[in-house]
């Protein structure tokens, strides 16, 4: 006779936010944070596949070295919406105004966030400019890449830039009100007993990210409204012929956009901070390392800029200064690696799918980091500046990294935000394709590159069509990696194994509610006692699966 | 019971640093038309910052809120700062040569 | 439920849902509102930013387009808009002390200021299309056609001239090429002119449609000693205007002033 106890089975809640209001108004009128995530997440996966679908064109154009699938102003255009549709309308949202806004508040014990009003008005405002990104495209694309560069986008492209950027400074006014929202949520409604030592890492690093939307996305708003005066009245503040400064625009330009990639990987880091510790049974190495260095890197990141200018024309001297703060703006994050790696020595790893993408995570962010020192070393930054050494970088540390702990971030909350386990033998095999398929795109890229193959450009020298035909094969494995999730998650809302409250045993205060939490995320309003991540402790049983 | 914790200026005060204001205001008026070279920009940036700064502890209520909207405040000017002075070293040392 | 005595704010009607007293929802909100006027630090800096660099690559120009500005008019415009300072600053005192006429002048008198200070503005910006100094060659050629500079890209050479002949007047000779050269200079003082005064503008009329509607909430006696954030939310967006303004004054109409006229 077994002498085990078995659980009773994990029952729905049978009032929770998602059935406690029907009706297209109740969702496109709401102010509740948990259900405003959700109206992201189905926006930016839309720009993500779109993103996506401009990548599979250029991938199979750059399959033959003479360009014979598109013409270079149309490959042009290829890159620019590429790189658009990534940066602002999915990288830049994606972990902070899906996941976050769902966890936030919660785990920081509260009922919503401070101004769930403006929640909501930062999801319209990204529907706004995603509206006149798509107009842009529609009319015929832009064909500036993503950095709108001076003076071509002010005085010399045909294409629609004025309605792009204008889409662009919407979607980051979306951005600063997340931010806002977050740190004054932080601040100021944290429950009793919840200090910032007992804050959820992913806090901390949702709260560095949101410093930095904070301070710098106005920049870039700025910026760009100059170019749009620029463009429209042909003032000269960047056209050289009439006066201008083209280095103007980058420095501009730059002091926003190095500090967004930062705002693109802290909250995916910090959803390495949760999802390590949970699948190693172990508390976090080093807490308030790991929590430093969120801020430290928010603060690093503003003072690198120029690195993206080293050929610009910058001065020598400003350029040394530069490089040498990008090496120290590197340290905060080995930290964080160092941490995590720790955490899981000697830890009881469970290889759930979450756990998978939060390896993978660590792998391919330390070497997309790792090869951005090269890249900031002025000497070897003069030889592989604009090569595709830059762009596998780039990918490594946004698609290796970002993209990755996005995925494992959405795997480890789905329980948590549906109710429903996803199949977990579909999501292994996806996380596995997944790393295969951007390992062989990617990989060859910095061979390319650091064999002269120049970026954005529509044709190469036929000695290079080896390895991008490699690249161009993992990216097809790639995108079935990055498909399948849509679909079995999509069926797990029907048919995916009841979740219960805390199927991960996990700690922090998301898991104490029900799955899916109530509108008001807790019944009573929690008091916190103990220390976050106390893995390990009281005989705990470990997840089986 | 009253249910503000914190202390407010009086009328008299407002009036005070309006008067403050107006004053600074013609002062730098009168001084932008005598000529101190180099020092002309100085002295009138000097009295905007000091006026700036009355605005901002008695009309803003700075002076009686919460280190928190202190350190909010002072974080704002230093990145405007950074913004300034590393955008500056760029352009000021292009044309700096080696001895 | 609780039968011990406790204070009205609990149930006070503009108590939000998601905060737990009237005291959390007053800090929460103007904690908010002094995050937002850090973005705004960061967008007007990005501005200022610009300024500054060609500021100290042009002087001559950004002199010579300081100079043909009105220091009068700018003068006159910085003491209307610290005196709406004081209004505003009065008007947020009379709701916190619950005095509803008070408010309510204090804040038409705010408003009246304002206005008077969009009203200068607006002769100010005239002015400069009437000497033809718009920058941009678009805007040169569109108002060619409704009279007044009457000669394709007048607005360049129109500044040109005027340097030459100062230069007459002061007995210097300067030759056109250079002329031409220090009016494109010039006009991208003019383009920072419009875009940072054009910009707080902007921030003005903004502020004149929150005070209107705070007017609004405070003529129906919504404010009071437990509840006067929206006044004092309003109160510091508009002082944050006046501050732009008392750096944009010195920046643009005070480059040089003691080597030129008024």
């Amino acid at each position: 006779m077994s002498t085990a106890i078995t659980a009773p089975a994990p029952v729905m809640p049978a009032k929770h936010y998602l059935n406690d209001n029907y009706g297209i108004r109740s969702w496109l009128l709401t102010k509740d944070h948990k259900r405003i995530a959700i109206l992201y997440l189905f926006s930016i996966s839309f720009f993500f596949l779109l993103g996506g679908s401009f990548a599979a064109l250029i991938r199979m154009h750059l399959l033959t070295p003479n360009g014979e699938l598109f013409s270079a102003d149309t490959y042009n255009k290829l890159f620019t919406m590429h790189g658009v549709n990534m940066v602002f309308f999915f990288l830049l949202p994606s972990v902070p105004a899906t996941i976050g806004n769902f966890l936030v508040p919660i785990m920081v014990g509260t009922k919503d966030l401070a101004f769930p009003k403006i929640n909501l008005l930062s999801w319209y405002l990204y529907m706004a400019g995603g509206i006149c990104s798509l107009i842009a495209m529609i009319s015929g694309g832009v064909d500036t890449g993503w950095t709108f560069y001076a003076p071509f986008s002010s005085g010399y492209s045909k294409t629609h830039v004025i309605m792009m950027a204008v889409g662009i400074i919407i979607a980051g006014f979306s951005s600063i009100f997340t931010g806002l929202n977050f740190i004054v949520t932080v601040h100021r409604m944290r429950a009793p007993g919840m200090t910032w030592g007992r804050l959820p890492l992913f806090v901390w690093s949702n709260y560095a990210a949101s410093l930095i939307m904070i301070l710098g996305t106005p920049v870039i708003a700025i910026t760009l409204i100059l170019l749009a005066l620029e463009r429209g009245f042909h003032i000269g503040i960047f056209d050289p012929k009439l006066g201008g400064d083209p280095v103007l625009f980058q420095h501009m330009f730059w002091f926003y956009s190095h500090p967004a990639v930062y705002i693109m990987i802290l909250p995916g880091m910090g959803v390495i901070s949760e999802i390590v510790p949970c699948f190693s049974r172990k508390r976090i190495f080093g807490y308030t390392f790991v929590a430093f260095s969120s801020i430290a890197i928010a603060v690093f990141g503003f003072v690198v800029w120029a690195h993206h200018m080293f050929v610009a024309g910058i001065s020598v001297y400003s350029a040394l200064v530069f490089s040498l703060l990008s090496y120290a703006v590197a340290i905060p994050s080995a930290v964080k690696v160092f941490n995590w790696t720790a955490t899981m020595y000697k830890g009881s790893i469970e290889m759930t799918t979450p756990m998978l993408y939060a390896m993978a995570f660590i792998g391919l962010f330390t070497i997309g980091g790792l090869t951005g020192l090269f890249l900031a070393a002025l000497g070897l930054d003069i030889h592989i500046h604009d090569t595709y050494f830059v762009i596998a970088h780039f990918h490594y540390v946004m698609v290796g990294g970002m993209v990755t702990a996005y995925l494992g971030g959405l795997h480890f909350w789905w329980p948590k935000m549906t109710g429903r386990m996803y199949p977990e033998a579909p999501a292994k095999l996806a996380a596995i394709i997944t790393f295969i398929g951007f390992n062989l795109t990617f990989f060859p890229q910095f061979i390319l590159g650091y064999m002269g193959m120049p970026r954005r450009y529509a044709l190469y020298p036929p000695e290079f069509q080896v390895l991008n035909v490699l690249s161009t094969a993992g990216a097809s494995i790639l995108s079935v990696g990055f498909l399948l999730p849509l679909f079995y998650f999509v069926w797990s809302l029907k048919y995916g194994e009841i979740a219960g409250d805390n199927p991960w045993k996990a700690t922090g205060l998301e898991w104490e509610t029900t799955s899916p939490p109530p509108t008001h995320n807790f019944h009573q309003i929690p008091v916190v006692t103990k220390d976050p991540y106390a893995y390990g402790e009281e005989g705990e049983v470990p997840v089986v699966h | 019971m009253s249910d503000h914790t914190h202390s407010h200026p009086t009328p008299g005060l407002y009036l005070v640093i309006f008067l403050a204001l107006v004053i600074g205001t013609c002062a730098t008026w009168a001084i932008a038309f005598v000529d101190l070279g180099i020092w002309n920009p100085v002295v009138a940036l000097t009295i905007a910052v000091i006026k700036a700064t009355l605005v901002i502890l008695f009309f803003m209520h700075i002076y009686y809120s919460s280190k928190l909207t202190k350190l909010t405040i002072s974080a704002g000017v230093f990145w405007l700062m950074i913004m300034i002075t590393m955008s500056l070293t760029d352009y000021l040392t292009r044309t700096f040569l080696p001895h | 439920m609780s039968t011990s005595q406790t204070t009205t704010s609990e149930h006070h009607p503009a108590l939000a849902h998601q905060f737990d007293s009237m005291e959390q929802q007053q800090d929460a909100s103007t904690f908010g509102m002094w995050v937002f006027l850090l973005t705004e630090i960061m967008m007007f800096g990005g501005l200022f930013t610009a300024y500054l660099i060609y500021r100290i690559k042009y002087y001559p120009a950004f002199v010579a387009g300081s100079t043909s500005i009105s220091v009068s008019w700018g003068f006159a415009n910085t003491l209307v808009l610290i005196g709406s300072s004081f209004t505003m600053a009065m008007a947020v005192w009379a709701a916190q002390t619950g005095r509803k006429k008070s408010q309510i002048w204090f804040l038409i008198g705010t408003m009246i200021l304002g206005s008077v200070f969009l009203g200068i503005k607006a002769k100010e910006y005239y002015d400069k299309w009437d000497e033809c100094h718009i920058p941009g060659h678009i805007i040169g050629k569109g108002f060619n056609t409704w009279g007044g500079c009457s000669a394709t890209n007048k607005s360049l050479g129109n500044i040109a001239q005027e340097i030459v002949e100062r230069g007459e007047n002061n007995h210097e000779e300067i030759p056109l090429g250079a002329a031409t050269q220090t009016a494109q200079q010039t006009e991208i003082f003019f383009s920072f002119y419009f875009a940072m005064t054009g910009l707080h503008a902007f921030h003005m009329i903004i502020g004149l449609g929150l005070l209107s509607w705070l007017l609004l909430r405070a003529s129906r006696g919504e404010f009071s000693g437990q509840y006067f954030t929206p006044m004092e939310l309003g109160g510091l967006y508009w002082h944050f205007v006046d501050i732009v303004w008392i750096f944009l004054f010195p920046l643009l109409y005070l480059i040089s002033r003691h080597k030129g006229g008024i």
